[in-house]
């Protein structure tokens, strides 16, 4: 699969193994046609996590990451993609409906969006607050207090 | 605008048919802090009369930031978090997260620890199934199955309690292997409950596999298809009572289930009956599985070669395993420090709870209590 696929996209595609698991590393332009493609033509119907890392060091900060199953074959596969900040992606809701809290929670989170998303906000974190809690530069004892103070009426929630 | 208005603008306004009379949409709030929701889950309904055409989940009032958490312990002190996700099946988050940083570190549990690890599972199995089947029949209304299954709930945890110490948040294994050897008299312990939990399970078909009143309640109750269940990434229990023959357990065999010799039982409906049927089988297939696993337990060491400061080399690993909720997988990135540079949960309650709206369209309102108890959620996983 790995080589029908490097085929189609050449060097935007980069495979990898870690610790016996398959993963690729992909260009993010390749990102909308290569999911359709894993969904539709190698039978990878189950997105199990969409989720973010994020390398504030690095030139494209973040790490997108897509894991996939397929009934079909009983294999996972990982699609990881690098994005700079403020940069959107195309939503995968389309392709699997069940990815639709996994990317509202990719910008709770991450504040990283997704064009198409039929219901882009935040899902854990209440709708005004400030900040995106597991971006590096968001320290553990952080708080919007302004939000705790006016929703909660108390000075602080530490 | 009030809140509930904008939460619902996005809100599909398709109809499952056409309304018999053009009656005017009931917006109402459940919850957060309703007794059948199973903790702080706020669930915002529009309806037709009794009818409901579409619903929204408010979810985050348990948001404890264990990810963030994560990244600012080391790989050992963070193990005691994960019990607190689903804090009612607390050994089996465990045991994917040590399994993960086992993986990272590419060392094996030994034998006699994959042995223990599996009963401990597997009665944890149980236990979740318990305390779902008694708060489940509690809010449709038959309150008996409570008192019956949280009495043998009862020796599953005595069993934890002279294991480890501890009855709910056990923390009963280590990255490695387990902490503590089995107590004298642990496998005796095991035969004594499957002998007593056995005819147990049958009291509990007695009073409900054939009662109308909860045939009545259940069947035709939140059907959803197994193409469904897959699009919405649906897993465990309610997968397979839509007829889809998937456990991690077998499709991908984890610790050493391969050894043991179970069946996985699926139901045909897809409804709230046959996931009742499909949990029941499964207490019995874990019982299936204890009983050789009890009978099989080898001699040897309880901890793998494991250095005393977790410093797993730069990768990632994702791993996940057969929770008693659905597939609970764990996504844990190294930078080569002793902490993980990112610790991602994969929650089955969390991604299943998606499912809500697809199976309550076209239900009454009181099938949406039934529904939230079918799909077995704890808002502990579900918020983080």
């Amino acid at each position: 699969m790995i080589a029908k696929l490097k085929g189609s996209y050449g060097s935007g595609i980069q495979a990898l193994t870690y610790a016996g698991q398959n993963y690729i590393l992909v260009d993010r332009s390749l990102i909308p046609d290569l999911l359709h493609v894993l969904r539709n033509e190698e039978q990878f119907d189950y997105c199990v996590d969409i989720t973010a890392v994020h390398y504030p060091n690095r030139d494209k900060p973040f790490d997108v990451l897509w894991v996939l199953y397929s009934f079909a074959r009983n294999e996972r596969i990982r699609v990881t993609t690098q994005i700079s900040d403020g940069e959107t992606l195309p939503s995968s809701v389309p392709i699997w409906p069940g990815a639709n809290w996994l990317e509202r929670e990719v910008y709770d989170m991450f504040g990283i969006k997704f064009d198409g998303h039929p219901d882009m906000k935040r899902i854990l974190l209440p709708d005004g607050w400030k900040g995106h809690p597991l971006r590096k530069d968001y320290p553990i004892l952080q708080q919007d207090t302004e939000w705790v103070q006016i929703n909660l009426g108390i000075e602080s929630g530490q | 605008m009030t809140e509930s208005d904008s939460a619902l603008s996005h809100l599909d306004l398709e109809t499952p048919e056409k309304p018999f009379l053009d009656a005017n949409e009931l917006v109402i709030n459940m919850g957060p802090q309703h007794p059948a929701t199973h903790g702080v889950l706020r669930v915002i309904l529009r309806l037709d009369g009794e009818k409901v055409l579409g619903l929204e989940c408010v979810i985050g009032y348990l948001h404890r930031g264990v990810e963030k958490i994560g990244e600012h312990r080391t790989y050992t002190m963070f193990n005691p978090y994960v019990d607190r996700m689903d804090y009612v099946a607390a050994v089996s988050n465990g045991l994917g997260y040590c399994e993960t940083i086992e993986k990272l570190l590419n060392v094996e549990a030994p034998p006699r620890a994959q042995y223990v690890r599996v009963i401990l599972t597997e009665l944890n199995r149980i236990a979740s199934h318990q305390l779902w089947l008694g708060t489940h029949a509690l809010d449709i209304g038959a309150i008996t199955p409570l008192f019956y299954t949280f009495r043998d709930r009862e020796e599953i945890l005595k069993i934890y309690e002279k294991y480890c110490g501890a009855r709910l948040t056990t923390h009963a294994f280590r990255i490695g292997g387990l902490q503590y050897e089995t107590y004298a008299g642990f496998e005796q312990d095991v035969r004594n409950f499957l002998n007593f939990f056995l005819p147990k399970i049958d009291e509990y078909e007695e009073l409900l596999t054939t009662n109308r009143i909860w045939v009545e309640r259940t069947r035709n109750v939140g059907i959803i298809s197994g193409k469904d269940c897959i699009a919405l990434g649906v897993t465990g229990p309610v997968l397979r009572a839509s007829g889809v023959k998937w456990d991690l357990r077998k499709a991908q065999p984890y610790a050493n289930y391969k050894n043991f010799d179970f069946d996985i039982p699926i139901g045909q409906n897809g409804d709230t009956y046959d996931r009742y049927l499909v949990r029941v089988a499964e207490m019995r297939q874990s019982v299936r599985i204890i009983e050789q696993a009890v009978e099989a337990i080898p001699e040897g060491p309880i901890m793998a070669k494991v250095p005393k400061v977790i410093k797993p080399a730069v990768g990632e690993v994702y791993h996940s395993i057969e929770a008693p909720k659905g597939e609970l997988g764990y996504f844990v990135v190294s930078d080569g420090s002793t902490q993980p540079y990112r610790v991602r949960v994969r929650p089955p309650s969390f991604v299943n709870l998606q499912a809500l709206d697809k199976m309550c369209r076209g239900q009454l309102v009181a099938d949406v209590i039934a529904v939230i108890g079918t799909l077995d959620i704890v808002l502990g996983e579900v918020d983080r």
